[in-house]
């Protein structure tokens, strides 16, 4: 595919501002007569907050404000909530605990927000920030989610510290077809806590104009119309219409800026307070303490086969660390984007999930690349992996035998797959990995002392989030369609105001693609536009792999507008009947002559509007579309891994990585692979490195990229990346998403393939060296006995 | 306050700051060259490496003095005339990056690699080579690809 | 950070009398162990005495039988001279091994000595070829030079400006990189002069750089692999943390010393 269109390898128009330093991320920006932030933080986990004295702090040099939740309480500002209502199996409504942006009375977590400073310089608010005098009754703290229940109780509304008990499935059918089986394999799983780290750290700059009465935040955030909506209707800081939130450049976000956080609330609201613009950046250790983290899953699951290896059944019970508040999204993630994808590819006749959420006195946990759906990939292909093993069938041969094969096909856990063809990703990555010649190769590391290992992950995810009134039904508290407005100029060129948000995605070169080849027009003549709610009405932003399929479809769904009364005015224009009109290539003809009109010769009519009078047709050329999907999308694919392992240390090296996938229509293929690739990588970091570690007493030990392993280059190899393509047929443009596939599939494939080279059940995330090297010590030693 | 002075980007520059104002943040606050960014506070991330007489440094761990009357590069400054560099374009063509915070520190990084290491950069020792500089979201694969053809076209365009 | 002065001095003599006469003044060399934790504000000196134009703290030269390197040299300076390589190309793979190659272009042997950080590479190399630290006042053996964690035997208005390495063919480093850091989780050093063979384990220690006698004694026997072979070290005494535990790092320091010695003997 060459050319602009849809399925060419494009390269990026946002690229040039990137590459040349010109890009603008929110620290980039500098609003006249800024003052900075600095926030004095909890270092305990759990504790009473006897007395605040910031008369200190308040008196040195260019201190302009020190503000504690007892302002922000005298200022009615309204906490922060979690947007989606889950409730437990006896009817009860989740427990939601109150969260105010600086803390009232008492800290739940290290890293807190107890109190803010506003200074002329940031080293002045630092210095004044260590002046605050808080009186703390240190109270004792739970941060394992397996020991909240039994653990200190953290909030009043949530005895036990539990949200919710929530449950999916049917319990009793489920119970017999356990009964019934000829096989159960079980697996006790930790899906390890993971810190965020996109490379911006977060930041904010909240301003208030006086004379208009309105504030202005400019914010890291994936989704600013949905935190417009939340600080205005939920926390009150200023009505809807009197906020404007602007997401710039945004360095990556993988989840962790959807979320509403304090520290953005607290920069607007002492803005008003202090009459200048406020800045607050992050440092990393700071991003360590505050970013919500993501999975945090401990979990018993069951899976049931007949004597021919079909999954008969599926038992799962997870407990789910939510941290020490509800964050913005937290309490969909463990329920809805977890337990509805047990099914994985397979046909499951049963399925029953039972998820307990928990706090702990730790920072948040809410969405993170995938959000849910790693979970639940790890889940079922860990069992799956080690049922095979026990049957002594080969894993992807199991698999086979169990894919699902027609659609829809409706699973025990609410989804009905719409297409896919996972037998056609399972064939296509087995020969690029050259699986048959996986033993030759085992031999050949066996003879330089190494052990090798292949692992398999056929995963499923639900993305394209999502049509609103099926997650209404569920709780969410917030539509999830997307909306877009094609605006033409009278020169023909394009602007299309998004209510996708971009951080990383590259938007601005795919939505523009769609334009291009939908309306004939050189991918340079479209401008995409997102990320300010003055601009773009609204929108519910970016996340859960749905820009594709929910953001371009409100652009398709737009443009089919837009062609529309492009060729009423066409027909003006060439003084022929509506229907006689064809659209193609950028040009209007009148069907069977050689009578035509460039696009430009239209849009320009369509403004100086001389053909035809303002009763018939409204001068113009603009529209809009709101566009809700009508089912999730389904992508899926296989990924294999291959690993070798040096039993001296336990060091992993991966040495192959193949991923096919089915993303139904690609647009760009290039930034597709780019998001597999990123992906995966994330992926491996959670299965090899990433662990955010809390220790008993609530004090985090991974609190730097000093401790926090993050992989670099050297960790990873290169990824052969490959497609199959089923046709996504829930939305017009056919796309599934693939924003998160990598980080999906690769934490099972990763572990599938060290437990095959070690030759052990299991080795818990991350597979460190020291993990991997107990694992291998565990296996040899009943031998040395023996 | 200490006046330190240095070249950027070409351009003489002389300015009074505090001793503990570090290079990125003259960089980026009192030269408004935003550019060079700060992924991290403890010197692992990469994403604020200039060059310094032809070296890369983090400049989120050199005060500004310290660079007093040496020559400073920029990932501004690293296009010619209205010319990308070739690294800039090869980060461009080998999709070598996607939200771009890391990018400036990368490309940085990169050509100080060839200055280094030559033109002709396999793909271990490239990933060797980026020990200094964090990605989140490319999973490297594209920025080893970038580099390779990056480095071997700077040959190219050194010897037109 | 904390605000503080600095000062640029040309000669040694003249940074030995700014340290003497400043009160709570810290060496600024490379900056990359000392500026971070002055960002968290864990360090506040309220002077810093920058060594890095002084020329005569920077090179390296034979003498005699000695390899002397300026306590200023950097990390890429060292691991990529033809001295080094030539004459010692186990101790040039040292500064190869530290952090990343931003930080090989700052950092210095004298402020990796000098901070003993008890994960740094370079301790191990000093102790494992029995080098001489030489200060402004006196000559230090590195068996008396690493006397805890973050602590020296320098006193307070002493200066490193060189260290000596005997020359030694024979004499490798090891490795086994913290997974987050970039520093030493175990590092050991070997080196055979003559009959005396010194193995040095760094990352390992709860209280620093360590010396293996066990091993040693081994090596003397005959310096190959096998020697080491079945041997350990008790894991008591040894470092414990989330990366790795003390009897993982026990373990660790024999395969470290085991692929030390056999790239020594392929050196030598």
């Amino acid at each position: 595919m060459t050319g602009t269109g849809i399925g060419a390898a494009v390269r990026r128009k946002e690229d040039l501002r990137f590459i040349t330093g010109r890009g603008h991320y929110t620290d980039d920006i500098s609003r006249p007569g800024q003052a900075y932030a600095c926030f004095l933080r909890s270092p305990h986990a759990h504790a009473r907050i006897r007395s605040i004295d910031t008369s200190a702090a308040a008196n040195l040099p260019g201190v302009l404000a020190v503000l504690t939740g007892a302002e922000l309480q005298a200022d009615k500002i309204g906490n922060l909530i979690c947007g989606w209502m889950i409730h437990s199996k006896d009817g009860s409504p989740m427990k939601m605990a109150p969260h105010p942006a600086l803390a009232v009375g008492k800290v739940c977590y290290v890293g807190d927000p107890v109190a803010v400073v506003v200074a002329e310089t940031l080293p002045q608010a630092k210095d004044a920030a260590e002046k605050i005098v808080v009186d703390y009754e240190v109270l004792p703290a739970v941060a394992d989610p397996a020991k909240a229940k039994e653990g200190p109780q953290i909030h009043e509304v949530a005895p036990r510290n539990t949200i919710y008990e929530w449950a999916l499935g049917d319990k009793a059918a489920t119970d017999a077809a356990f009964a019934s089986a000829r096989h159960v394999t079980r697996l006790d799983i930790v899906n390890n806590r993971l810190a965020p780290n996109a490379l911006e750290p977060r930041a904010a700059i909240g301003e208030y104009d006086a004379g208009s009465d309105s504030f202005t935040l400019w914010n890291t955030t994936q989704n600013p119309h949905v935190a417009r909506l939340v600080i205005s209707a939920f926390v009150g800081l200023a009505p809807e219409h009197k906020l404007r939130v602007i997401a710039p450049d945004v360095g990556g976000g993988f989840g962790s800026k959807i979320f509403i956080y304090p520290e953005e609330v607290v920069a607007l609201w002492a803005s008003k307070r202090v009459g200048r613009p406020v800045k607050w950046t992050c440092d990393r250790s700071e991003a360590f303490l505050a970013d919500a983290h993501g999975r945090d899953h401990v979990t018993h699951a069951e899976m049931a086969f007949d004597d021919k290896g079909k999954i008969v059944g599926l038992r799962v019970h997870t407990i789910a660390n939510l941290g020490a508040y509800m964050s913005t999204f937290s309490s969909s993630i463990p329920t809805y984007l977890y337990a509805t994808l047990l099914s994985g590819q397979y046909a499951i006749p049963h399925i029953y999930c039972e998820v307990d959420a928990v706090y702990t006195n730790t920072v948040p946990v809410d969405a993170y690349r995938g959000a849910g759906r790693p979970e639940a990939t790890f889940v079922v292909e860990r069992l799956v992996e080690v049922g095979a093993r026990e049957l002594g069938i080969d894993p992807p041969e199991l698999r086979r035998r169990n894919f699902i094969k027609s659609f829809p096909h409706q699973t025990p856990v609410i989804m009905t797959y719409d297409a896919g063809d996972y037998e056609a990703s399972l064939r296509k990555a087995l020969e690029i990995a050259d699986y048959k010649n996986f033993p030759k190769r085992k031999r050949e590391s066996a003879r330089r002392g190494k052990l090798r290992g292949i692992g398999f992950s056929t995963y499923i995810e639900a993305c394209g989030i999502a049509p609103s009134q099926a997650v209404g039904s569920l709780g969410a508290g917030v539509g999830l369609w997307e909306s877009a407005e094609v605006r033409v100029n009278p020169t023909g060129s394009v602007e299309v105001l998004t209510g996708s948000h971009s951080h990383g995605q590259g938007h601005e070169t795919t939505f523009a693609q769609l334009v291009s080849d939908r309306l004939g027009i050189p991918i340079e003549n479209v401008s995409v536009i997102h990320g300010d709610t003055d601009k773009v009405q609204f929108g519910m932003g970016t996340y859960g792999s749905r820009s594709g399929a929910v953001g371009m479809s409100a652009i398709a769904k737009a443009l089919d507008k837009v062609e529309a009364k492009a060729k009423k005015v066409a027909s003006h224009l060439l003084e022929a009947a509506e229907g006689d009109i064809e659209f193609k290539d950028g040009k209007f003809i009148v069907s069977g002559t050689d009578k035509s009109a460039t696009w430009a010769d239209v849009a320009l009519h369509a403004y100086i509007a001389h053909k035809f009078s303002g009763q018939e047709l409204e001068p113009g050329l603009k529209e809009g579309a709101f566009y809700d999907p009508t089912n999730f999308t389904f992508p899926a694919g296989c990924h294999i891994c291959e690993v070798e392992v040096d039993p001296d240390t336990g060091e992993v090296t991966i040495v192959g990585w193949t991923a096919v996938d089915d993303f139904g229509v690609v647009i760009n293929p290039m930034i597709v692979e780019g998001q597999v690739h990123g992906g995966i990588a994330q992926g491996v970091g959670q299965a090899l490195l990433e662990h955010a570690v809390y220790n008993s007493d609530g004090q985090l030990v991974t609190g730097s990229l000093m401790d926090y392993a993050m992989p670099r280059a050297g960790n990873l190899p290169s990824y052969k990346v490959d497609m199959t393509v089923t046709r996504c047929p829930s939305n017009p443009l056919g796309v599934k998403g693939c924003g998160e596939a990598g980080a999906i599939a690769a934490p099972a494939a990763v572990i599938n393939a060290v437990t095959d080279a070690v030759g052990v059940e299991d080795i818990p995330m991350p597979a460190t060296p020291q993990a991997v090297w107990s694992a291998i010590r565990s296996r040899a030693q009943p031998r040395q006995a023996a | 306050m200490p006046t330190v002075s240095m070249t950027v980007n070409g351009k003489p520059v002389s300015a009074e700051v505090e001793p503990r104002t570090l290079l990125v943040q003259f960089l980026r606050e009192h030269l408004r060259l935003t550019g060079t960014h700060v992924g991290c506070d403890t010197s692992q991330c990469g994403a604020c490496v200039v060059h310094v007489d032809g070296v890369a440094m983090k400049s989120c761990t050199t005060f500004a003095w310290q660079v007093e009357g040496c020559h400073v590069t920029t990932i501004e400054g690293l296009a010619k005339d209205g010319k990308l560099h070739p690294m800039q374009e090869a980060f461009r063509e080998h999709h070598g990056l996607q939200c771009g915070f890391c990018t400036p520190g990368m490309i940085m990084a990169a050509v100080e690699m060839v200055y280094r290491k030559g033109h002709d950069l396999d793909e271990k020792t490239i990933r060797e080579e980026l020990d200094g500089n964090l990605c989140r979201c490319t999973g490297y694969h594209n920025i080893v690809k970038a580099i390779h053809a990056g480095a071997r076209a700077m040959r190219d365009s050194a010897g037109a | 950070m904390y605000a503080f002065d600095f000062h640029r001095p040309t000669t040694l003599r003249q940074a030995v009398s700014l340290l003497a006469k400043s009160e709570d003044a810290k060496l600024l060399a490379g900056g990359h162990s000392l500026i971070p934790v002055m960002k968290l504000r864990l360090a506040s000196p309220r002077t810093l005495i920058d060594l890095s134009q002084i020329q005569e703290l920077t090179g390296v030269e034979l003498k005699g039988r000695s390899l002397v390197i300026g306590a200023m040299t950097r990390h890429r300076d060292v691991a990529n001279s033809p001295i080094v390589q030539e004459a010692m190309p186990g101790l040039a793979a040292v500064p190869a091994s530290i952090g990343d190659p931003h930080v090989r272009n700052r950092g210095t042997i004298g402020g990796s000595i000098a901070n003993n950080d008890p994960n740094a590479d370079y301790p191990a190399a000093c102790l494992g070829l029995g080098a001489t630290i030489i200060t402004n006042k006196r000559k230090i053996p590195a068996d008396e030079f690493f006397t805890g964690l973050f602590e020296t035997a320098l006193e307070p208005d002493e200066i490193i400006t060189k260290v000596s390495f005997p020359i030694t063919r024979k004499c490798a480093y090891e490795k086994f990189k913290h997974p987050a850091s970039g520093f030493a989780l175990v590092g050991v050093f070997v080196a055979k002069r003559g009959s005396e063979v010194r193995v040095a384990v760094t990352g390992a220690g709860a209280s620093g750089v360590f010396r293996v006698p066990s091993f040693e004694e081994a090596l003397k026997k005959r310096f190959a692999p096998k020697s080491l072979e079945g041997l350990s070290i008790s894991p008591e005494g040894l470092a414990s943390d989330i990366h790795a535990s003390a009897e993982y790092r026990a373990h660790l320091v024999g395969v470290m010393a085991r692929r030390a010695t056999a790239k020594a003997v392929a050196y030598g």
